[in-house]
């Protein structure tokens, strides 16, 4: 089962209404707009847009376990050279300075490189969220560190623990060993190295069906046993709590946690995170060029409101004035010290 | 009272632990209150307090305390061979509780012996 996506096993998970349902429907959750009211938000409105976050498929050398996107080898869904060029005809006017790339890798979609080529010539800040397992996964790949490297580029990185047993329960067999390597390779490169200016960050998820440590606890014990026992340097390291979508979903409710998950992410409702969720200041992307609130929002196919939907179409009064569109899953946002693509916010 | 009560101990009760007031207000409240107490900050971290909390667990053999406190050394960022040296730890203390009273058993041993 683990090597295969939701979409590819005819999972009835890998429907985003049918997620909404069990979402929906989960026994003794208060809705998240209920909750937000109490704290005294009658809706969330976006403020400025400062990152934008475009996902280049959902095409992935790894089946993780937490997968949002159920990304994977079999998927085939990748943003074209077209839909790319409309994104960078918005950026050239927009004055957002980060753009954030994702996927699946978003390394495998073949037109990857000139993507951040364009991008990085306008001038944008590029961000990657790169798996790090596909630098080592093909030798077409192996000199991804000196190209991230030669564009400036930003390299944010999932390792959900420093332990192999962990890593590999969530990511795949084999995984933290090829993690190793590639992050030994960003190293050689001279990411994660002081005065480099080369930013290596990363990303820490729970392994299971519990919230994220401190952020700066775990940022400190990461750069211990790195250093130790791999001579491994980072920046800094981001916590993201697990959202209730598509294979986590399928995971907790598999593994009979899901109920007491939804539970545990409202007891952790923190009305200080809601007030910062990265909704707000960022614009997501998918691989057909329709917009979203967020990543999450985009694997359950939830649009932006308003009448620009599409990057095509993209107007920014349409969006500004927008409401954001929140569910259930939301809650993961929002418990304890909150969760963006840039970790904690509270 | 219901169904499933053939066991003594479920999963479902420690939600229900904050409701121990219903029969007994103002002890249960002082505990609570004692109790948020001794787990904040304080010269021990809240977190080296989690991981003493779960090997005390083990040590008192406590179900709810247990579960409660395995998923709170997780969520401070312990590793399952931290959490499992913890244990160890509390084990061996238990474990020579018994043993060193095999002191106790050799004095005797000796007092009666020729």
């Amino acid at each position: 089962m683990r090597n295969k996506s939701l979409s590819s096993r005819h999972s009835p998970l890998a429907s985003s209404g049918h997620q909404l349902d069990i979402l929906e429907h989960c026994a003794d959750i208060p809705s998240f707009r209920s909750k937000l009211e109490e704290a005294g938000m009658q809706s969330l409105r976006p403020g400025a847009i400062e990152v934008f976050q475009i996902n280049i498929g959902k095409m992935c050398n790894q089946v993780c376990g937490h997968c949002h996107v159920d990304a994977g080898p079999d998927r085939k869904e990748i943003m074209t050279r077209e839909t790319m060029q409309q994104c960078l005809n918005v950026l050239e006017r927009l004055p957002v300075r980060t753009v954030d790339i994702t996927g699946g890798a978003p390394e495998m979609n073949p037109d990857f490189r000139w993507f951040v080529e364009a991008l990085t010539s306008l001038g944008k800040h590029v961000i990657v969220r790169c798996n790090l397992t596909v630098i080592v996964a093909n030798k077409k790949f192996n000199d991804l560190p000196e190209f991230y490297s030669k564009h400036g580029v930003e390299i944010a990185s999932s390792l959900p623990f420093y332990s192999a047993e962990r890593t590999d329960r969530q990511r795949g067999e084999g995984v933290f060993q090829d993690s190793i390597r590639a992050l030994q390779l960003l190293n050689a490169a001279g990411y994660g190295k002081t005065d480099t200016g080369l930013v290596l960050n990363l990303v820490y998820n729970p392994a299971g069906a519990f919230l994220p440590a401190s952020q700066e606890q775990l940022e400190r014990d990461f750069k211990t046993e790195l250093k130790r026992h791999y001579g491994i340097e980072f920046n800094k390291l981001m916590c993201i709590t697990n959202m209730p979508v598509s294979r986590y979903l399928e995971y907790l409710i598999a593994s009979g946690n899901y109920e007491k998950y939804m539970a545990r992410l409202v007891t952790a409702f923190n009305p200080s995170a809601a007030r910062n969720v990265m909704c707000r200041n960022t614009i997501s992307v998918g691989w057909d060029g329709y917009l979203y609130d967020c990543d999450f929002n985009q694997m359950l196919e939830l649009k932006v409101e308003g009448y620009a939907k599409h990057i095509s179409e993209f107007d920014d009064a349409s969006l500004s004035s927008r409401e954001i569109r929140v569910n259930q899953h939301c809650y993961g946002c929002t418990a304890g010290a909150g969760s963006s693509c840039a970790g904690s916010i509270a | 009272m219901n169904d499933n009560r053939e066991h003594y101990y479920h999963a479902d009760d420690l939600k229900k632990f904050t409701h121990i007031g219903e029969f007994g207000k103002e002890l249960a409240d002082k505990y609570f209150q004692y109790y948020s107490a001794v787990f904040a900050e304080g010269a021990l971290t809240a977190r080296e307090k989690s991981l003493i909390a779960l090997a005390v667990a083990h040590t008192v053999q406590c179900p709810y305390c247990i579960d409660a406190y395995t998923t709170d050394a997780i969520e401070k960022g312990y590793s399952e061979k931290q959490m499992m040296e913890a244990v160890h730890v509390a084990a061996a203390i238990r474990s020579g509780s018994s043993l060193v009273h095999g002191v106790q058993m050799m004095n005797k041993t000796k007092e009666i012996s020729m």
